[in-house]
């Protein structure tokens, strides 16, 4: 079982005809995510990936004929503030957008009229979620990855598929995996993705991927203390990191005296977190 | 992205924020020229892109054309925390009443633009931060509403501003948000805004950083980037759309993945070694933007080794092997280099590395241990040609 996506997630991509996109929804669709349809304004009534995905012009035109719950969004920066609310308008409950680069003055934008509509937004700049043997919404290679009762969240992308497989390496498998993204401006938090892990009763226990930049690690370690009664294993990357330079991420930054990596493995430990000191210990703190 | 001083407070000036009349000169008889024009005391400023300047002795108050003059040539000599001051403004001096702070930044925990203001202008905002917290005032502002007015005299208020001056402060608030939309800035600050004895509002310092994200919708402040900060091996980088950060160690990294990368670095440390620079080669690990990524890395004399960590996913080991090959054929480097590859095709990728007498390794760990052990010259296995 799962948070989020699973057999009964219907899947729209936006951004269905692109480069990135086709590739990835063939992905998808070989992992058995159930894609009922792609959106790109201007090609409606064709079909890809030999007719098993009809196109739609526009989100709205899709639901209807599909009735979609989740969306998935490929489009480039400059074009997917717009993919964003038009996912909003058209009533999607989930939407994923794993496009990086978007400005923070959009993203404040899009994440606040989301809110507003009631819709939850994961990402952007990530790579999506993944539920083992159910449903793959992202980029996140199936087969690094097998089904078990571990929770995974993380800011990172390829650092996250380190994990996953050191933990398949050792027998480990996760109910979902939630890559929140890399960006400042965010859809979706640590906070709510550990209530929604808290909250799974097949979830057991979850796996924490930080980075530094920001504070959200810290507010994590806080809902950890207060309210977690699962058990939590945390890494964060950036030990190394000098300050005031954006490290690749939009968010991995050190910002004055905000966002240091020993601040937040202090504040997780406080809380009771065991913090793996690199990737690859992570499965050996996990509770066998 | 930063801009300067002089840029930040035109832009500001441009949406109706007064700044104080000047220009900014390159050579000591532009500024003498300047103060000239002026006809009254000013104040010279340089122009660096780091904190601190005026403790550096880089503002300096000059009361005639000619110690104008003198001031900026010794002013334009300096280095100031090693970055040379290459332009100076001169500014009409003002007769300051009271100072007063007044920023927009980006609040990530909130999602939304916040408005801070503090009576305490003219000093480090970290600084009052620090000592008394409850004098900076934080209004946020909705992204889809922009600042309206109640809020921006709801601030004036806050800080005790007198009456007489809220309508002026009202106006450089909705200046400073415009230029912080229009320009799409992370940060807008005018430190210190100053109350003078003739009673205006004046902004006597600004400060603005771009998002670098939208510097495609703002073509000319694109131009504005300021190279001095920048480590030239870090504009190379980005002609190739590779994210490279130069830092002090010996293990040269070459990573796929931001976060990924950062935990290379911090695994290096953690076996004994220092990590020569950050850099995320992206996806895919082409051989033409791998061979890219080494010839930046190995520009730095102190690298001793390289570590290749490339997470193939769904890019196939064998291909990400042949990129790494080619692009050795092509740069031909003489250190030692440990490559770890994963994902599919992982072990053919492995042995044809093997094959061309590269250090390959199959766990994180045993990356880390391998290119620390080789940076130290612990290693005669496979030391490159």
């Amino acid at each position: 079982m799962s948070i989020l996506v699973n057999k009964n997630t219907r899947l729209i991509v936006q951004g269905v005809t692109g480069h990135e996109g086709l590739f990835h929804t063939q992905q998808m669709l070989t992992y058995g995510t159930n894609i009922v349809a792609g959106v790109t304004p201007g090609k409606g009534g064709e079909w890809v990936l030999n007719g098993k995905v009809p196109v739609f012009d526009s989100v709205k035109i899709a639901v209807e004929a599909t009735g979609a719950n989740t969306s998935i969004i490929f489009v480039p920066a400059r074009a997917a503030p717009d993919a964003l609310f038009e996912a909003a308008d058209a009533g999607i409950g989930l939407i994923v957008c794993i496009t990086e680069g978007i400005p923070i003055l959009d993203m404040m934008q899009a994440k606040n009229y989301i809110n507003q509509k009631g819709a939850r937004l994961i990402g952007p700049n990530c790579p999506g979620l993944l539920s083992p043997g159910e449903a793959k919404v992202g980029i996140i290679q199936g087969d690094i990855a097998i089904p078990g009762n571990v929770g995974v969240v993380s800011r990172s992308g390829t650092l996250t598929y380190e994990v996953l497989y050191a933990m398949k390496l050792a027998g480990i498998g996760s109910s979902t995996c939630v890559g929140i993204g890399g960006d400042p401006i965010k859809g979706t938090e640590f906070i709510e993705v550990l209530e929604l892990f808290e909250a799974d009763p097949h979830t057991d226990q979850v796996v924490l991927i930080g980075e530094i930049g920001g504070s959200d690690e810290e507010k994590a370690a806080e809902y950890i203390a207060n309210e977690m009664t699962k058990p939590v294993v945390a890494f964060i990357a950036g030990q190394t990191a000098p300050p005031g330079k954006r490290m690749g991420h939009a968010g991995a930054i050190i910002e004055g005296s905000e966002g240091l990596a020993a601040d937040k493995i202090k504040a997780l430990q406080r809380a009771g977190v065991r913090v793996a000191k690199h990737p690859e210990e992570i499965p050996h703190l996990l509770i066998g | 992205m930063k801009l300067h001083e002089y840029q930040s407070k035109q832009i500001f000036s441009k949406f109706g924020v007064t700044i104080p009349k000047g220009r900014v000169a390159a050579t000591a008889s532009e500024a003498k020229q300047i103060a000239e024009e002026l006809g009254s005391r000013v104040v010279i400023k340089s122009q660096v892109l780091v904190g601190g300047r005026g403790k550096a002795g880089g503002i300096r108050l000059a009361k005639s054309p000619k110690e104008a003059e003198d001031l900026a040539t010794q002013i334009l000599a300096m280095e100031i925390k090693n970055l040379p001051v290459r332009k100076v403004l001169v500014d009409e001096a003002a007769n300051i009443d009271k100072e007063i702070y007044i920023a927009i930044t980006n609040d990530r925990a909130e999602s939304k633009p916040v408005m801070m203001a503090s009576s305490e202008g003219g000093i480090d905002i970290e600084e009052i931060a620090h000592r008394s917290p409850e004098k900076i005032i934080k209004v946020h502002i909705d992204p889809l509403l922009g600042l309206r007015n109640y809020q921006a005299r709801d601030i004036a208020a806050s800080i005790d501003l007198p009456r007489e001056y809220w309508r002026a402060f009202g106006g450089i608030a909705h200046g400073l948000w415009e230029a912080y939309i229009q320009c799409d800035a992370t940060l807008a600050e005018i430190n210190p805004l100053v109350i003078t004895s003739d009673k205006r509002l004046i902004a006597l310092d600004g400060k603005m950083v771009l998002d670098d994200n939208a510097l495609f919708r703002h073509p000319d402040l694109a131009e504005m980037r300021d190279l001095d900060v920048e480590d030239p091996s870090e504009i190379e980088a980005r002609k190739y759309g590779l994210s490279y950060i130069k830092l002090d160690g010996e293990i040269g990294c070459m990573v796929n993945g931001a976060g990924l990368a950062m935990a290379t670095m911090d695994i290096i440390k953690l076996y004994g070694g220092q990590p020569a620079n950050f850099l995320d080669v992206g996806g895919g690990a082409s051989a033409e933007k791998v061979a890219a990524a080494l010839r930046i890395i190995l520009t730095d004399p102190n690298v001793k080794a390289v570590l290749f960590n490339i997470f193939g996913g769904i890019t196939r080991g064998d291909e990400v092997a042949r990129g790494i090959l080619s692009a050795l054929a092509e740069v031909k480097p003489r250190i030692p280099m440990v490559a770890r590859i994963v994902g599919t095709n992982a072990e053919e990728g492995r042995r044809l590395l093997n094959d061309a007498h590269m250090i390959t390794a199959s766990t994180l760990v045993d990356a880390a241990q391998k290119a620390v052990n080789a940076a130290k010259g612990g290693s005669d296995e496979h030391p490159g040609q």
